[in-house]
């Protein structure tokens, strides 16, 4: 039942926000997120928007995959 | 369009090293708990059960709202859709369910009106549509789904809408954290929480279960490297011997979660106890309707009361949302008992864990 997959909001009517899944065209309510605006990116469960895609978090948590990732290839480069 | 983030999350290299990190750090024997029918799905999907040390076992835990939703519950959506005056609006996952004497699906065919639902607002449009008759929203999931329901029913008061009821069947996730922790036979090091129940409750949503537990927690996203990171930090945790809650999906996950979701929340509905396929009974669990919105109880409108009814013969359903058995361990999985002629929810459901082993899991 969970849209983990970030949609992009393409319009927004009041409530009602029109989303971009993949290629896609659908309504979103807006009811449960404040402050979302248009190019914002959004989790969508049931019809509803529920949060905003933080962008900084995104990105610390990909380089910090990356650190840990380098960080085996260093270990493995040790002889573990 | 590039779907953000995602690429990245899913790329293979990554995933590798990870899995290369979790091989080093992993030394003692673990059970890890997913406690979402999302992450099931997705650590069938990826493979990752077979590539992680054999120290490590995946367990599934209630993580699945279909499956949890008591017999009787299931016996009352059924109740409910023979009232020849209610048209029962659900989500698509639930028809299928079999109840003690038939199933949604049974009762579409025999003529009754059950209509699948993609939001809770097409309730409220199928209420407005047929003003004569009444229409029941079938409220079944965690917290990341009771803040829509709670938003329909919050707009159909706005809109006085008469015709649009609820019958909430909601389950809340660190209640049954609590359950589990406390049942004697349920061992579990660890805990992967749910990606989209925490988008809602945040961090803090767990904070007092880990204050009374101290057992390792991590909010984890559902990307193949998202889980991996989880993975690698409980082991982190339980390898060092220092308990915590952390947050491995923070461009979902605030420490507060989703203030608006959980005010909206609050003032609907109140928490109440509940009965959980496999659990039982739990303390504060599920949600019922508070002040003005009583009037959208189904329950209440309907008088129809959830009674106890033995589950499926055969059916290991409740020993499998807890960590008990592995769908191999039924004796039904795979011979009485498949997607096609499903006997337990865990079957139903495409979030089960019996329907996951199912598809993904050939060799047993
Ligand atoms: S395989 Fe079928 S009968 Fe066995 S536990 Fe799963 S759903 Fe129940």
């Amino acid at each position: 039942m969970c849209l983990a997959i970030p949609s992009k909001i393409i319009r927004i009517d009041d409530l009602t926000a029109t989303i971009d899944v993949d290629g896609v065209r659908r309504e979103a309510s807006l009811m449960l997120l404040e402050d979302v605006q248009v190019d914002d990116w959004v989790i969508v469960h049931a019809g509803f928007a529920i949060h905003k895609i933080d962008e900084k978090s995104a990105k610390e948590t990909l380089d910090f995959l990356r650190e840990a990732a380098e960080l085996v290839d260093r270990l493995e480069r040790d002889g573990r | 369009m590039a779907l953000k983030h995602v690429e990245e999350y899913r790329d293979p290299e990554l995933s590798k090293k990870l899995i290369d990190r979790i091989h080093t750090i992993s030394q003692t024997d673990v059970r890890l708990m997913e406690v979402c029918g999302t992450h099931t799905v997705s650590i069938f999907r990826s493979g990752i059960r077979s590539i992680l040390p054999k120290s490590i076992s995946l367990l599934s835990g209630p993580g699945c709202p279909v499956c949890v939703t008591a017999q009787g519950e299931i016996d009352a959506f059924i109740e409910l859709a023979r009232n020849d005056n209610v048209i029962l609006a659900t989500f698509g996952d639930l028809m299928r369910v079999p109840g003690t004497s038939s199933s949604l699906l049974k009762e579409k065919a025999d003529g009754r009106d059950i209509r699948v639902v993609y939001s809770t607002f097409d309730g409220i449009q199928m209420a407005k549509d047929n003003p004569g008759k009444s229409v029941v929203f079938l409220g079944v999931g965690f917290e990341t789904t009771a803040p829509t329901v709670a938003a329909a029913i919050f707009s159909a008061r706005q809109m006085n809408i008469e015709n649009f009821f609820v019958y909430s069947a909601h389950k809340l996730v660190p209640p049954a954290l609590e359950a589990l922790t406390d049942q004697e036979n349920v061992q579990v090091n660890g805990f992967i929480l749910p990606g989209h129940v925490s988008v809602i409750i945040g961090e803090a949503g767990y904070q007092p279960f880990f204050d009374r537990h101290r057992v390792p927690c991590v909010i984890t996203g559902f990307e193949p490297a998202d889980i991996l990171r989880g993975i690698s930090m409980l082991v982190d945790q339980i390898e060092s011997g220092s308990p915590r809650l952390e947050n491995a999906y923070p461009r979902a996950v605030s420490h507060g979660g989703n203030e608006k979701a959980q005010r909206l929340l609050q003032d609907v509905f109140e928490p109440v106890d509940a009965v959980w396929r496999g659990i039982g009974a739990i303390p504060g669990s599920g949600l019922k309707m508070r002040g003005p919105y009583v009037a959208f109880d189904a329950a209440d409108h309907f008088q129809i009361v959830a009674k106890a009814a033995p589950e499926p013969k055969g059916c290991a359903c409740g020993e499998i949302l807890t960590g008990g058995k592995t769908p191999p361990e039924c004796p039904l999985f795979r011979t009485r008992c498949t997607p096609m002629a499903p006997v337990g929810p865990c079957m139903v459901s495409s979030e089960g864990t019996c329907a996951a082993f199912y598809r993904f899991h050939d060799e047993e």
